[in-house]
């Protein structure tokens, strides 16, 4: 399926449109569309540049300082890398299991993550492209938008965000930035008072979240197109639970193909990498994973919601298991390859949050105080865990000494980098094709891009909208068209 | 025992009670006043290489932690000039060494991050040095973090009066100088140095620290999310004077 992509025979003879969002401070993305003489769409590339330099910057310092490090790595996820680095220094000390309040606590924080990642991406940048559609004004199709049309939405919006941000700050110390993890467990516990004020939260972060899935449904089935745009087929990877059961925080990686069959399952993680190789190509910075018995051709995968939800069996909190078989159903039983059912699946798990929150903050070891366990040291740890975006991997060598000599990360979005260039080359193979550049088919790339959450500071532009240059160029490398589109959504001439 | 209250000298136009043989720091602190230092602490001699606790004694500067206290004296110590300087101290040292605050274990603790706070520092000014410095890993319960080290001497001294082991010194010269370790390797694995020691518990930074004890206490409980290190270490000089002297 790569090859598709690849392989234009002459890319020098093809006429280039290349859509640049402008830089931003985290990494920035620049997509190029490679057209023949005809003008169809041959190739796609989505560049993105980010992580640079982090596995160099960690060699040297000490273990310990490495699930606060990363959290520098992404202003979007801190915790997911605090956590997922916080699993591999667990495995460093000998921390085989932790303690229970010890790994409730991390569930707790992670779904908090989680809740509040979900949230700011519904409400704030995806509730536009599904609201008013993608060829709506730019004035409308913003958060701005959603405020003055949909205000109730906008609040619950800021709300469940801000309670996921609580939990993380009763357990981290910072909304931000703070301590949790430590190698073998946590550095604090959860005092009744602070459990009892999340608690008096949740029925109702409950009910927005399950709304937010329904309004989210409700949209899908009016608008029959989001069922078709983006549809194409890949495999899907993710973590789930011993028992097929959806697990955010650790468990074996299963990967299934197109059609829903199992190409492997229940995997130890640590031992990712006898089943995922990377690949490196010359034009982008971010490597291509790929499942190796498929081969780097047709071993990439998609991961994130739309993968777990493809590949979970079961959800185990009652309500978002019943969107769960909704969702199951609407694709018939079998796989959903839909970009925009990323949206519906991402709202589902939030629901999950929700529900998972609740039922944590009902457990009575959840304000234990038993938090480190310690064991026999190893040289060597791997931590996985489902990040709101995808599987993330850790995975860290240190020497005798306690100090990294080798640090190997795939972030979620390296995951889906084979994807989502299939994505846009699939949107714009069927609304770009052969036609003049229009600000509503960059629109429809940009959405694309979006379902998938990237984490490219762009793609989560503050109002939700992204900046985009657009350059026409021709074999010879003459710009012969431009359009810029500025952050303020309108479009004019380069 | 009460001070002598006839003793006293003047503190940025305050009258300062001090006893025989304190220095300006001692009974400035004694008073209730801060005076910003990094390389002093006063469980052990000082030895005034920091200069940032600066004052002006009848015109002239002095380091006070060293300057010993006369009666009648007039002393400034709060003035915008002093507390510039101040502040361009602390500025140099951030620079000239490697100093990560998000991702260090002292973060919280460290005496050069709580005082550049306390100093009100917005930035580094200066170009960062970005120095080449090695981390010592090599024993098994302490590390030191070159990186991190503000050359203030305390190990030093303190292995050497207190532990009698002289396990630390300096080397080089200005801006090139470094903490070295006596063993035949220049390891600390190989030195005589031990986790009771007294040398290893008193670095101002997160230079020399006890190994697995990283990030074990959370934000909210870390010494300066309790005060701010101007109330902390007046508050902690006073508790020791009440101890030793109450
Ligand atoms: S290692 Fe610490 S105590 Fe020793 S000189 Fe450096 S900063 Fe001072
Ligand atoms: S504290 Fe007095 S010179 Fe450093």
């Amino acid at each position: 399926m790569t090859r598709l992509l690849e392989t234009a025979a002459h890319p020098r003879a093809l006429r280039r449109v290349a859509i640049e969002p402008l830089t931003r401070v985290e990494g920035h993305g620049k997509v190029t569309i490679l057209l023949d003489e005809q003008n169809r769409v041959h190739q796609a590339r989505l560049h993105i540049v980010e992580f640079r330099g982090f596995e160099k910057f960690i060699q040297g310092r000490p273990y310990w300082e490495v699930p606060v490090l990363v959290q520098r790595l992404c202003g979007i996820c801190p915790v997911s890398h605090h956590l997922a680095a916080g699993k591999a220094m667990d495995m460093l000390v000998g921390a085989r299991r932790l303690t229970p309040t010890a790994e409730k606590l991390r569930r707790l924080m992670h779904l908090g993550q989680m809740l509040q990642s979900h949230a700011l991406h519904f409400f704030h940048l995806a509730s536009p492209d599904l609201l008013f559609g993608f060829d709506a004004e730019p004035e409308r199709r913003n958060v701005v938008g959603v405020i003055g049309e949909h205000p109730e939405l906008a609040v619950q919006g800021v709300m469940l965000r801000k309670f996921g941000q609580e939990i993380i700050r009763h357990i981290a110390g910072k909304r931000i930035h703070g301590t949790a993890a430590i190698p073998g467990g946590m550095n604090k516990a959860l005092t009744m008072v602070e459990r009892d004020a999340l608690r008096r939260e949740t029925g109702q972060m409950i009910a927005w979240s399950r709304g937010a899935v329904a309004t989210c449904r409700q949209i899908l089935d009016a608008n029959p197109h989001t069922t078709i745009f983006g549809v194409f087929p890949s495999n899907f990877m993710s973590l789930i639970g011993a028992d097929g059961t959806l697990d955010l925080y650790d468990g074996g990686l299963r990967a299934r193909d197109a059609m829903g069959a199992t190409i492997f399952d229940h995997v130890d993680y640590t031992h990712y990498n006898r089943y995922i190789r990377e690949e490196v190509k010359s034009w982008s910075y971010m490597k291509f994973p790929f499942i190796i018995n498929l081969g780097d051709e047709d071993g990439w995968y998609r991961v994130g919601p739309l993968a777990r939800m493809n590949n979970c069996d079961r959800i185990n909190t009652p309500l978002a298991e019943e969107e769960r078989q909704i969702y199951r159903a609407a694709a018939n039983g079998g796989m959903q390859h839909a970009t925009l059912a990323y949206h519906w699946a991402r709202l589902i798990e939030m629901l999950h949050a929700a529900e998972g929150i609740e039922r944590l903050l009902d457990d009575p070891d959840i304000t234990g105080t038993d938090l480190v366990v310690k064991g026999e040291p190893a040289l060597e740890g791997v931590g996985v865990i489902e990040a709101p975006r995808g599987t993330l991997f850790h995975h860290y060598k240190v020497d005798e000494n306690d100090v990294v000599v080798r640090a190997n990360l795939i972030v979620s979005t390296t995951n889906n980098n084979q994807a989502m260039n299939e994505a846009v080359r699939n949107v714009a193979a069927s609304y770009l094709d052969g036609q003049k550049l229009t600000e509503g088919l960059l629109n429809h790339i940009e959405v694309a891009v979006r379902a998938f959450d990237p984490c490219l500071s762009c793609a989560t532009h503050a109002l939700g909208r992204m900046p985009l240059r657009v350059e026409l160029v021709d074999a010879e490398g003459r710009v012969i068209d431009r359009m810029v589109k500025g952050v303020d959504g309108v479009c004019g001439e380069g | 025992m009460s001070p002598d209250t006839r003793r006293t000298f003047l503190l940025d136009g305050r009258e300062i009670p001090f006893r025989e043989g304190q220095t300006v720091f001692d009974a400035a602190m004694a008073a209730g006043v801060y005076i910003p230092h990094l390389c002093h602490n006063p469980d052990f001699e000082p030895h005034s290489s920091c200069r940032l606790c600066t004052v002006i004694v009848n015109g002239r500067p002095f380091a006070s932690c060293t300057q010993p206290a006369v009666a009648g004296q007039d002393v400034k110590s709060d003035t915008a000039e002093l507390n510039e300087m101040r502040r361009s101290l602390t500025q140099m040292l951030l620079v000239e060494g490697n100093h990560y605050c998000p991702s260090c274990e002292k973060s919280g603790g460290c005496r050069l991050q709580a005082t550049a706070y306390a100093l009100g520092l917005q930035d580094n000014h200066f170009p960062q040095f970005f120095p080449l410095r090695d981390v010592d890993a090599s024993h098994p319960d302490i590390i030191l973090d070159r990186d991190r080290c503000i050359l203030c001497g305390l190990c030093v001294r303190i292995s050497r009066t207190v532990d009698r082991k002289n396990v630390f010194a300096m080397t080089g010269r200005g801006i090139d100088t470094t903490i070295v370790v006596d063993s035949p390797t220049g390891l600390l694995a190989d030195s005589r140095v031990s986790r009771e020691d007294e040398a290893v518990q008193h670095c101002p930074v997160g230079a020399l620290m006890m190994k697995g004890e990283a990030f074990t206490v959370p934000i909210g409980e870390r010494p300066y999310d309790r005060a701010p290190i101007n109330e902390d270490s007046v508050a902690q000089f006073q508790a020791r004077e009440a101890r030793l002297h109450g």
